[in-house]
């Protein structure tokens, strides 16, 4: 059965946004509390550690010799300890980018307005095997002139503001 | 049953308040490595995977996308299960018995110490509109049950601290538990008042661990080890979630969860048929109420047998040897893992200083948790 508009009418009771905001209608607020304390493990913990110091630090598969970022204990494909450190390079290529007009919390951008749109990409590490890499910003670069396989490079954080995250990387630059 | 399925290996960190050193990856890399060397497989020889996880307890949303990497289930046949540990072994269990493969393995973790907000995390599941509003402790919650099955079965604070103290002091002989001590059941029902008549001492402790099993149906079984566990029974229950409406007294989930595995493994009388059980002790008169849930004790009368000390190690009828949650700790999603484990342990006489004598049927149970009202059992066998 087709549901028509007089159907609606006739139903339903139409409520606004006003009515809701203004507690006209019955509802029930909970904003949880929900905090959390992750313990790192040797691996995240060095990662992060040596981004602080502005390095980029992988681990090797001593079965498959996969040179893996973000580091990892063990490899997951060869179910073996990984082996040794390997610092890689903060300069990679681009495997995939966007350019995007709404935020993370999908809220839309003024681009009209003159907001430059948010380019997150996939950026391959050199140094690091093939397909590995880190999800980051895109900046200092028009978002669409931004292309395939892309050279780019990390820029950091003044040392004094690094905290040891990924953010401590501000976003990757085109390199010339 | 046409086919019999057996656990043809055990794995686990142990358990302990805190694991700083690690993250959940290694904690069940470690587990997973520990299983699979006892069963002598290796992940390509597994046919399906198992995990369990409850989102907001590893804080992630859609927590089982990593679920693959420790267990080496990457591009395998894996899924997770937001349960008790003991409904992945279940799972897993029928993933052998349907012919997916014959081996399957299930697994299970705790980072409870990384949860900062644990009881805020706990009201969260409490119903929105009828209960969160009031503001009300989770511990209300135990400490009304407690109320409530003291009242209708006769039983006593002494009684519940005393499951305490036994628990408490088997954990100092298992080397895997975090939490024995040697205390009285004066410290008990000294110790601060949460939710009277709940007690701090009667609440266990929360820990962290893995533990991952492996499972083989029983040629497989036989040709992997010379002791492979049987799984007689098992089975799973969920009562009415509302607080408004529940049996305040007695654990219908664990009784009816019971009642299915029995009939699965032809139990008839479980205290004569079953040699010791590990089951639900998160708060001191859960062991006792789950005890008479499951036919093991008549109603009111788990707290005199405890009291006699019937189920001490040495006793009539041996329960939580290992220490329970009480003396174990509280592992959230993986108690059922840990209940398995020294079931399992104990049926192949690697229990050591906690060994039971001449035990042949071994009943694991466990329940997730306040506020819910859901249960799930396992009888095992060598």
């Amino acid at each position: 059965m087709e549901i028509t508009k007089k159907m609606v009418e006739k139903t339903a009771t139409k409520l606004s946004a006003e009515e809701i905001l203004g507690g006209k209608v019955l509802s029930v607020k909970w904003e949880p509390k929900l905090k959390y304390a992750w313990d790192n493990g040797p691996a995240i913990g060095r990662y992060l550690a040596e981004l602080k110091n502005g390095k980029i630090i992988a681990k090797k598969c001593d079965k498959c010799h996969r040179i893996m970022i973000p580091p990892r204990m063990f490899c997951e494909l060869c179910w073996v300890p990984t082996g040794e450190w390997v610092y890689v390079k903060d300069t990679g290529i681009v495997n995939t980018w966007i350019v995007g007009y709404v935020d993370w919390k999908a809220k839309r951008l003024d681009i009209k307005g003159g907001v430059r749109p948010i380019t997150p990409g996939i950026i391959e590490i050199d140094g690091a095997s093939k397909g590995m890499g880190i999800l980051h910003h895109l900046g200092e670069v028009d978002p669409w002139k931004i292309h395939r396989s892309m050279k780019v490079k990390a820029v950091w954080k003044p040392p004094e503001e690094r905290t040891g995250s990924i953010t401590d990387i501000k976003y990757f630059k085109p390199t010339k | 049953m046409s086919k019999r399925v057996a656990i043809v290996g055990i794995g686990t960190t142990g358990f302990r308040a805190t694991t700083p050193d690690v993250s959940y990856r290694e904690l069940t890399y470690e587990a997973a490595m520990k299983a699979y060397l006892d069963a002598g497989v290796e992940p390509k020889d597994i046919d399906s995977f198992v995990a369990t996880s409850e989102d907001f307890f590893e804080g992630y949303s859609i927590a089982d996308e990593y679920s693959p990497d420790q267990l080496g289930a990457v591009l395998r046949p894996i899924y997770t299960i937001s349960g008790d540990f003991i409904h992945s072994l279940a799972s897993a269990y029928m993933m052998i018995l349907s012919g997916i493969g014959p081996i399957s393995v299930a697994q299970g973790m705790s980072k409870a110490s990384n949860m900062l907000t644990l009881s805020e995390m706990v009201t969260f599941a409490m119903d929105p509109i009828y209960n969160r509003p009031l503001k009300e402790s989770p511990h209300a919650v135990s400490g009304m049950e407690m109320a409530r099955f003291m009242y209708e079965t006769g039983t006593t604070r002494e009684q519940c601290a005393k499951v305490v103290v036994k628990n408490k002091r088997n954990a100092l002989n298992n080397p895997y538990a975090g939490h024995g001590v040697l205390i009285d059941t004066d410290y008990v029902l000294n110790s601060e008042v949460i939710s009277y008549p709940l007690t701090q001492m009667d609440i266990s402790p929360h820990s962290d661990g893995a533990v991952v099993v492996v499972l083989a149906e029983e040629e497989t079984a036989k040709a992997l080890c010379d002791k492979p566990i049987w799984i007689r029974g098992i089975g799973w229950c969920s009562d009415t979630p509302g607080l408004e409406t529940r049996n305040w007294a007695e654990a219908i989930y664990a009784q009816m969860a019971a009642e299915m595995a029995y009939k699965m493994a032809g139990i008839r009388y479980p205290r004569k048929e079953i040699d010791f059980a590990e089951i639900n002790d998160e708060f001191s008169y859960k062991e006792l109420q789950h005890l008479e849930a499951m036919r093991i004790c008549k109603k009111g009368e788990a707290g005199p047998l405890t009291e006699i000390g019937g189920t001490e190690i040495t006793g009539e009828f041996p329960v939580n040897p290992s220490g329970g949650c009480l003396g174990v700790g509280n592992l959230y999603e993986l108690n059922g893992g840990h209940k398995v484990f020294e079931v399992v342990r104990q049926l192949r006489g690697e229990a050591g200083k906690n060994q039971l004598k001449n035990v042949t049927t071994g009943l694991a149970q466990s329940w997730r948790g306040i506020p819910t009202t859901t249960g799930t059992v396992v009888i095992l066998s060598n």
